[in-house]
């Protein structure tokens, strides 16, 4: 089992995820003397006679002031089971955008309801965003269960629409909990809630404790991209040059056949470098240095891949984009994608297809996608790129989208991902979209 | 020739090394901060193993406050000298010498390290600039990307930081304008200790418990020197402490301690109830937003 487990929160505006973030913290032990000191000082403040745990978390000046999260925070709290990696997102106007930056590397989302409003359709949008980005493991929060006299049946209702949402968007039953919690009580968060009887499941912080979570997938064909050439000559390392990189997906081996993209040569690994000594084998998630059989030409940007089931390489593939700049975007609008280690030119060619966000459902060809907006495109790429589908491989399936002018970030890319894994709307053709299921 | 399954300290090391080798491949002249502390020492270690078995590509950055302790400045030197670095000093003293800055009343000099590091950073045209920050050290920290983008001005604007997403790195940037590098950014203050015993990296002996003239100031034990004090008012007392973190000793504390070795320092840190900053750092007392202002002005 992994140690260490990478989530991300969702929910949208008042649900309570800074208190339940400031909850997870303080009832794990987490939080240290001083800094809840300063959330007491701060608090009595405000007029409050409990401790506001919000406030362990809104870092920022304006935060505190207006009493909402602006953006994501990255926060670390430690059992003896398991070390976590939190993106705290914010709920607030910009869901998309947060939701796709805390989710890109989570490996579980929990997304928070009120019980008293019950699955909003914020909820089932943020459930199909990361459905969208493959999160393997969602968990709804059903908070301020306090405020419904902890009543069973109004769990019960909740649950089963989410979950009902959640199985739609390609989720495995085992893939989706749901447990009744307060985050302001303390209900079933890290300690079991005396007031929930007819719950029998784990609270959230032992789910988050043994979930299993695939660290990364290993059934996957083997991809590295190249970061750096890495060349040195002295006594001990004559003509040295070895490729750098991260292992993005499957296993490396000593001997194997490699393909080297977009080139297409092929050679052998005849070594795994790491400053720790050689290895035989190398997983996904580490970094090493391989050194080649054969001398041929490589450099940033190349992707050496198992020769046996490599990517195709093309100057043009289908992408979904969800747009997080201000700046819309237009149909023939020329961009920067990076890809790996490589940046290369591109031209969104066609804009086919928009996100209903209230409709939950697609737009046929529209003029533009605005900031937070979902959209299917074709993109052109000036050089050709080693692509795979992003619900096959999370990591080669990615790519970014730059504004060559400014240098900022306009979206982020997903390779071949379609929009029906959004359209959950229950007036649209029923059951089409069992078969996206979120990727490894 | 072994096969080993990753463990948090060794995705954490993998992550740092993926994050260095971006660097080296998209800027054109990165530079490490090096203070000679633990976070900054770590950061070497990880840049040393991200490059071998060729040299790091980069220089190291110390921004000298003037009133360092021997043993830290003993200990960057020996470092620079062990890794066969280029070391480049921007010191406060000289600022207050030739009158570009003034020694404040408090006699703090944390606070007066923005302005040299801005003058070297532009100087010397550095594009990226390595640092040891790491998001749990404080609220204002947690919100800081990675890849952390600074104006012209080298300042930090939160409400504009560019989304992060999956380990691709933005490093874009237009001229005058750098990226603050934060390799450490998922490291807890636990798990570099941990790293540090695993990977037996050497530090600055202050660290470690040890006999020291000290005397008492805004419940902080300063040591006693030609610069920190004490005043009339103040004693000085030999005891027996460690330093948690490394800065400027006009307004770093040491710690009571007989944590002499690293499994000591470890079992100490996992139990203790403060925060290292708020253990010992009166410049993080000094407001609420009191970091998050000064990364706006371009602090590290």
């Amino acid at each position: 089992m992994s140690d260490l487990l990478r989530l991300a929160t969702a929910g949208s505006v008042d649900d309570g995820k800074s208190t339940l973030v400031g909850r997870l913290l303080y009832d794990t032990k987490s939080v240290l003397a001083d800094t809840l000191d300063a959330v007491h000082r701060a608090s009595v403040d405000k007029g409050l006679s409990t401790p506001d745990l919000s406030l362990l978390v809104d870092g920022l000046r304006s935060e505190r002031e207006q009493g909402i999260t602006i953006d994501v925070a990255y926060r670390y709290f430690a059992t003896p089971k398991r070390s976590f990696v939190l993106a705290d997102t914010p709920g607030h106007v910009q869901y998309t955008r947060n939701t796709v930056t805390g989710a890109s590397t989570a490996q579980l989302a929990v997304l928070l309801v009120d019980a008293r409003k019950g699955v909003l359709e914020q909820t089932r949008r943020h459930a199909a965003v990361l459905a969208l980005l493959g999160v393997p493991q969602l968990v709804l929060a059903v908070n301020k269960i306090d405020l419904v006299d902890y009543d069973e049946g109004i769990f019960e209702v909740i649950a089963k629409e989410f979950t009902d949402h959640a199985t739609a968007l390609g989720y495995p039953i085992g893939s989706v909990l749901s447990i009744p919690v307060s985050a302001l009580v303390g209900d079933n968060v890290v300690d079991r809630s005396a007031h929930t009887p007819w719950y029998s499941g784990p609270t959230l912080l032992e789910h988050l404790e043994n979930v299993p979570v695939e660290p990364d997938p290993h059934h996957v064909p083997f991809r590295f991209p190249v970061q750096y050439v890495i060349r040195t000559n002295t006594a001990e390392h004559t003509d040295y040059r070895g490729y750098a990189g991260l292992v993005a997906a499957g296993t490396v081996t000593k001997g194997d056949e490699i393909v080297v993209l977009p080139a297409g040569l092929r050679t052998t690994v005849a070594r795994i470098d790491t400053h720790d000594g050689e290895l035989d084998e190398a997983e996904a998630g580490r970094s090493v240095t391989l050194v080649l059989a054969d001398e041929i030409d490589i450099s940033r940007g190349d992707l050496i891949a198992a020769a046996v089931d490599a990517p195709a390489v093309t100057d043009e593939f289908d992408a979904t984009l969800a747009w997080l700049s201000e700046k819309a975007l237009k149909p023939g609008a020329r961009v920067l994608v990076k890809h790996g280690a490589s940046t290369v030119q591109a031209i969104v060619a066609d804009l086919h297809a928009r996100f209903d966000e209230q409709k939950l459902s697609t737009v046929a060809t529209p003029d533009a996608l605005q900031l937070n907006e979902i959209g299917q495109v074709t993109i052109r790429t000036a050089e050709p790129l080693p692509v795979d589908d992003y619900s096959v491989n999370r990591r080669t399936g990615a790519f970014l989208v730059i504004d060559a002018a400014d240098g900022s970030t306009l979206a982020a890319g997903l390779v071949g991902a379609g929009l029906s894994a959004l359209e959950t709307d229950p007036s649209c053709t029923g059951g089409g979209n069992a078969a996206v299921s979120p990727g490894p | 020739m072994t096969t080993q399954t990753l463990d948090a300290l060794d995705r954490l090391e993998s992550e740092a090394i993926h994050i260095f080798r971006e660097v080296a491949g998209e800027f054109d002249r990165p530079v490490i901060l090096f203070s000679g502390g633990k976070d900054s020492t770590v950061l070497l270690h990880l840049a040393v193993k991200a490059f071998w078995p060729a040299p790091v590509p980069f220089p190291l950055l110390h921004v000298d406050t003037g009133h360092n302790l021997d043993e830290v400045i003993e200990f960057r030197d020996r470092t620079v000298e062990r890794y066969g670095l280029r070391l480049v000093v921007a010191s406060v003293q000289d600022f207050i010498d030739d009158g570009r800055l003034e020694e404040r009343p408090d006699g703090t000099r944390n606070p007066l390290q923005t302005v040299p590091l801005l003058d070297s950073i532009t100087s010397n045209k550095f594009d990226a600039v390595f640092g040891g920050g790491r998001r749990d050290e404080e609220r204002a920290r947690a919100k800081e990307r990675i890849f952390s983008l600074r104006n012209s001005f080298g300042q930090w604007e939160p409400r504009r930081q560019r989304p992060e997403l999956w380990n691709l790195y933005n490093g874009r940037h237009r001229a005058g304008e750098h990226v603050r590098v934060f390799p450490l950014s998922n490291w807890t203050e636990l798990d570099v200790w941990r790293y540090i015993q695993r990977e037996n990296i050497d530090l600055p002996s202050i660290y470690y418990a040890h006999q020291r003239e000290v005397f008492q100031r805004d419940g902080m034990w300063l040591t006693a020197g030609p610069w920190f004090g004490p005043n009339a008012d103040e004693t000085v007392e030999e005891l027996t402490v460690r330093y948690r973190t490394v800065g400027d000793g006009s307004c770093t504390g040491a710690i009571r301690s007989d944590a002499a070795d690293i499994e000591a320092v470890i079992a100490e840190v996992s139990a203790s109830r403060l925060t290292e900053r708020g253990a010992t750092r009166a410049d993080d007392r000094l407001s609420e937003a009191a970091m998050e202002d000064r990364k706006r002005e371009g602090y590290f």
